[in-house]
């Protein structure tokens, strides 16, 4: 043993062997690296899913870095991603504007709650020379998804629209590529106003669109509508505002043609809630309320000893949650997001004080 | 045990530490540590084709065969068939092929026959290295930003929908990326041919291009098609450049400038979002296919490389 | 007749100047896409670049500023770990098929890297998630690791034994007569011989994996921080790139263009530095 060591030494200090000794160099960064998942004290959380309020997450996450310290690692991939992942029990927590179904909760094998953040609106988005401000009903909005309505000027567009010089072009749709909240609000939306919808592609937050391009996440909607004249897509407000892209307004159920806005998304979030928040905004009955609104969801286990967590970052994840519907509430209306009425974070409060860790609730 | 000219003609009055310093790891162990990195390269690639299908057992299970014919990738219903990424694999992996072919044929007998040395040569050699260094999200940016606006000109011209993104856009990105393999065993087959065959053609009065024609091109094309194989190999598993650009839509392709997806494509779209085992067990079946195909046609290439070289 | 054979020679002429005109011209249209996007990338990625780039980290959406710095040090510790997964094993693989030559494992071996070679990158990335991220329970930058060390594996080897092969008999054998043990010929003799090929195989490899992103899309996740325990998630230029370039905001797309001048960078200083290795290093013989 000790004559191995001796080798060991030697042949370290035997200079540079241009291969032997780049190993050694190379092992320590790696020991570095093994070393500090010790060392820190930065505690870290991992988060993925909806793109729908990444906005409003990134600049929440980077002001409770500032504040406390924690560091929280939140990848925009899709609802649908923040659900799969969550299942594998790969993150924290996972972000999702559409509610998990029996199925999903099934896979996940124990309770999941779901946290509301925001409430935002879906807009529908289009690229016409001019910018004009178009006027949309939920039948003419499905058929041009269900690719019925194929061009611009239109007899049910035009009509609804008076006065705005539509062009004989095509309609480009634009859909998400991947599993998303945000197609799960509006094909929610759709499947309610028109039958066809329902029982030819349903809601769920990944279709089978029957036409139209793809684009990965709210920012890809986006780009692609900005980037293709004649294109139809729909994404959360702040991606259409942040692009200065048109967007249209629609006839909600009340016969109102109404804009969304802030106060027309909390308008709509104004309604009855249930105990566990999952509930479906759209085609609301508020007269002035936006018709395509919807929560999004921060998704924890219940019960969050799983996997080996330590108890440290069950309580940081429960001290996010409650910064996240209080104090960080304050962030959502400069970013265009709804902020929770009151009635729902009580809600949300009696949700987080329900996370328990061992058995034992977290929040006291 | 064994004992090495080194033990006995050394005289030694140092240490024991320094002799067995010297003498090293016996010969049967070295060459059984050898054995053994052969062996684990074996072990990896016979693990990962049997990851591939355990994972992808449920897909497998349910929809056997028929995956591969399905049209429909429905997630909402569990429906999932293979077809559309098949045909847009197919589509813009061929297409791709044919326009490179324009391009890298004639960069072969550049640098096989006109140009084999010298300062054109080099500079010709280098650019096409560092076509191949390029990665390919860079290329996808490219095709992204470059491309699609141009391609959208071109079918406002033709009258189509000026989508801009699809599968005609895609094979164009593609087409650029496989240039240097599709090139590069070409020159090498190409510069191969013996002198003497070209010679005695020449001597005849033929002109180099018939030279080129006729004796050249016959006899280097197994070599050629070799490289077409592994550029085409390469086309069918390239992911990023072809997301950006192809326009995500999972039904089968209606035209060359319809939006599509590739069995890459698709994947990395919605792999990490896959609820339910059966949606991520399709994916993972699909990953298989990509993995059987490309494997296929590498060995093929390979394969008629290896008789060419024997035939010498 | 005279006049026909005439023409008909003149016609062949003009023919054969009129293909070498074309094959020139095609060969020069090919490498025009090259010129193109390494133009666009150095025109729009050099305005970007600045200090404050290359070493704050990113901001969040829709605010001005920040910089790629993570995504920098991530894909530096990348390599870093596929190097580790990747070089050993790789030129230990390289050295045995070029030693033990014939055989069936030899064969079967060589089989498997041309193999593993053609994988496409995703699939890797796929098998790394089901090997290392999955059990792990989380995204780290070691699942990225190993799939990018799988896919530098194979250029290793092939570098390796392509190099070794190259060393003559003679000099093995000499060794070996001298009383040098087998194991020390082949590392402190033949190894340090072909070392130039063997290092311009590594800079290859490295050059290739540094421009990946499918496999890294589900491993190494990506990160907004600076990170430096590979245990956990990690950001890399490529996937910056990736996510930049897809997305609507303009000083996104900006970023990218600067993230791809710097990949570029890399990539292109890599493979020159190699042809610098393989001209100064080279043992001639």
């Amino acid at each position: 043993m000790k004559d191995n060591l001796k080798w060991f030494a030697k042949n370290f200090t035997k200079g540079l062997r241009k291969k032997k000794g780049l190993m050694f160099v190379m092992l320590f960064p790696i020991l570095l690296g093994l070393c500090s998942s010790g060392f820190s004290a930065d505690v870290e959380l991992i988060g993925a899913g909806a793109t729908f309020p990444y906005p409003l997450y990134s600049k929440m996450f980077d002001v409770y870095n500032k504040e406390y310290g924690v560091k929280i690692n939140y990848q925009a991939i899709g609802s649908g991603g923040g659900i799969r992942q969550l299942t594998n029990k790969i993150v924290d927590f996972g972000g999702s504007d559409a509610i998990m179904t029996e199925k999903d909760l099934k896979e996940a094998g124990a309770p999941v709650l779901h946290i509301p953040t925001c409430a935002g609106a879906v807009v529908v988005t289009y690229n016409l020379s001019g910018d004009p401000q178009l006027k949309f009903t939920p039948d003419v909005i499905a058929d041009i998804f269900l690719g019925k309505i194929k061009k611009w000027n239109d007899r049910r567009i035009t009509a609804i629209n008076p006065g705005i010089k539509l062009p004989d072009t095509d309609i480009i749709v634009v859909h998400r590529s991947d599993g998303s909240g945000t197609t799960f609000i509006f094909s929610s939306y759709l499947s309610k106003v028109s039958p066809e919808w329902k029982e030819k592609v349903g809601a769920g937050p990944s279709l089978n669109w029957p036409v139209g391009l793809g684009g990965k996440g709210n920012p890809g909607v986006a780009g692609l509508v900005k980037q293709t004249p004649g294109s139809f897509g729909y994404v959360e407000l702040i991606y259409a505002l942040q692009n200065k892209m048109p967007y249209g307004t629609i006839k909600n159920k009340k016969g109102n043609f109404v804009k969304p806005t802030i106060a027309s998304t909390s308008l709509a979030a104004n309604t009855a809630l249930p105990d566990d928040m999952k509930v479906d905004l759209t085609d609301t009955d508020a007269a002035e309320g936006y018709s395509i609104s919807g929560f999004t969801w921060i998704l924890v286990y219940k019960e969050q000893n799983y996997a080996d967590k330590p108890e440290e970052k069950a309580k940081a994840l429960v001290n996010l949650l409650w910064w996240m519907t209080h104090e960080g509430q304050k962030y959502s209306e400069p970013l265009h997001y709804a902020p929770l009425s009151k009635a729902a974070v009580g809600k949300a409060e009696k949700l987080i004080k329900s996370i328990t860790y061992k058995e034992n609730p977290i929040l006291k | 045990m064994n004992h090495t000219i080194a033990d006995v003609a050394v005289p030694t009055a140092r240490s024991k530490t320094t002799l067995r310093y010297k003498r090293g790891i016996s010969e049967a162990s070295f060459r059984k540590l050898l054995y053994l990195a052969g062996l684990s390269l074996l072990i990896l690639l016979v693990a990962i084709f049997f990851s591939l299908v355990v994972a992808s057992l449920p897909a497998l299970r349910q929809f056997g065969l028929s995956f591969l014919i399905g049209k429909t990738w429905d997630p909402v219903r569990g429906d999932f068939g293979a077809l559309a990424f098949l045909v847009g694999t197919l589509m813009s992996s061929f297409m791709a092929l044919i326009i490179s072919m324009v391009f890298s044929l004639p960069v072969s007998i550049f640098l096989g026959e006109y140009f084999r040395q010298g300062n054109a040569s080099t500079f010709m050699k280098s650019v096409i290295e560092l076509l191949a260094g390029i990665p390919s999200v860079i290329y996808g940016f490219w095709g992204l930003f470059i491309l699609v606006p141009l391609v959208r000109a071109l079918e406002v011209k033709l009258g189509v929908a000026p989508q801009g993104v699809g599968i005609f856009t895609s094979s164009l990105v593609l087409a650029v990326m496989i240039i240097p393999y599709a090139s590069s065993i070409g020159t090498e087959v190409i510069s191969l041919v013996p002198s003497d065959l070209k010679e005695a053609a020449l001597s005849l009065g033929a002109t180099r291009f018939e030279v080129i024609r006729k004796v050249i091109l016959p006899y280097a094309s197994s070599g050629i098609f070799a490289g077409i194989l592994l550029a085409l190999g390469r086309a069918l598993g390239e992911t990023m450049a072809v997301t950006m650009v192809i326009g995500n839509s999972n039904f089968l392709p209606k035209s060359i400038f319809s939006p599509g997806s590739t069995m890459a494509s698709v994947i990395a779209n919605e792999f990490t979002e896959a609820t339910g085992s059966l949606y991520l067990a399709s994916l993972i079946e699909l990953a298989l296919v990509l993995f059987i195909v490309t494997m296929i046609i590498n060995v093929l290439g390979k394969l008629i490389i290896h008789k060419m070289s024997a035939r010498k | 007749m005279k006049g026909m054979a005439e023409i008909s020679i003149h016609r062949r002429i003009w023919a054969d100047k009129l293909f070498k005109t074309l094959i020139i011209v095609l060969s020069l249209c090919s490498i025009v896409p090259m010129f193109l996007i390494l133009s666009l990338i150095i025109q729009n990625g050099i305005s970007v670049i600045n200090w404050e780039f290359l070493t704050q980290l990113p901001k969040p959406v829709g605010e001005v500023g920040g910089g790629i710095s993570n995504a920098i040090v991530g894909t530096l510790w990348l390599i870093v770990l596929s190097f580790l997964f990747s070089v050993p094993l790789g030129v230990f693989a390289g050295i045995f098929l070029s030693e033990c030559r014939g055989g069936k494992l030899a064969y079967l071996t060589r089989l498997s890297i041309e193999i593993l070679q053609g994988i496409p990158s995703i699939v890797i990335g796929i098998i790394a998630y089901v090997w290392v991220v999955m059990p792990m329970g989380s995204f780290s930058a070691l699942s990225g690791g190993v799939a990018l060390g799988i896919m530098m594996l194979p250029v290793i080897v092939m570098a390796t034994e392509e190099t070794l092969k190259l060393v003559p008999d003679s000099l093995r054998e000499a060794s070996l007569a001298l009383g040098v043990p087998y194991s020390r010929t082949i590392m402190k003799v033949i190894l340090p011989a072909g070392l130039s090929g063997i290092l311009s195989g590594i800079l290859l490899g490295v050059a290739r994996v540094a421009g990946e992103t499918a496999p890294l899309l589900f491993t190494a996740f990506g990160s907004p921080f600076m990170n430096q325990n590979i245990l956990k998630p990690i950001n890399s230029l490529p996937l910056t790139i990736f996510n930049y370039a897809t997305s609507p905001y303009p000083e996104w797309h900006a970023f990218a263009w600067g993230a791809s001048f710097v990949l570029i960078a890399f990539v292109l200083g890599l493979n020159l530095i190699t042809k610098l290795v393989t001209k100064k290093w080279k043992v001639q013989f």
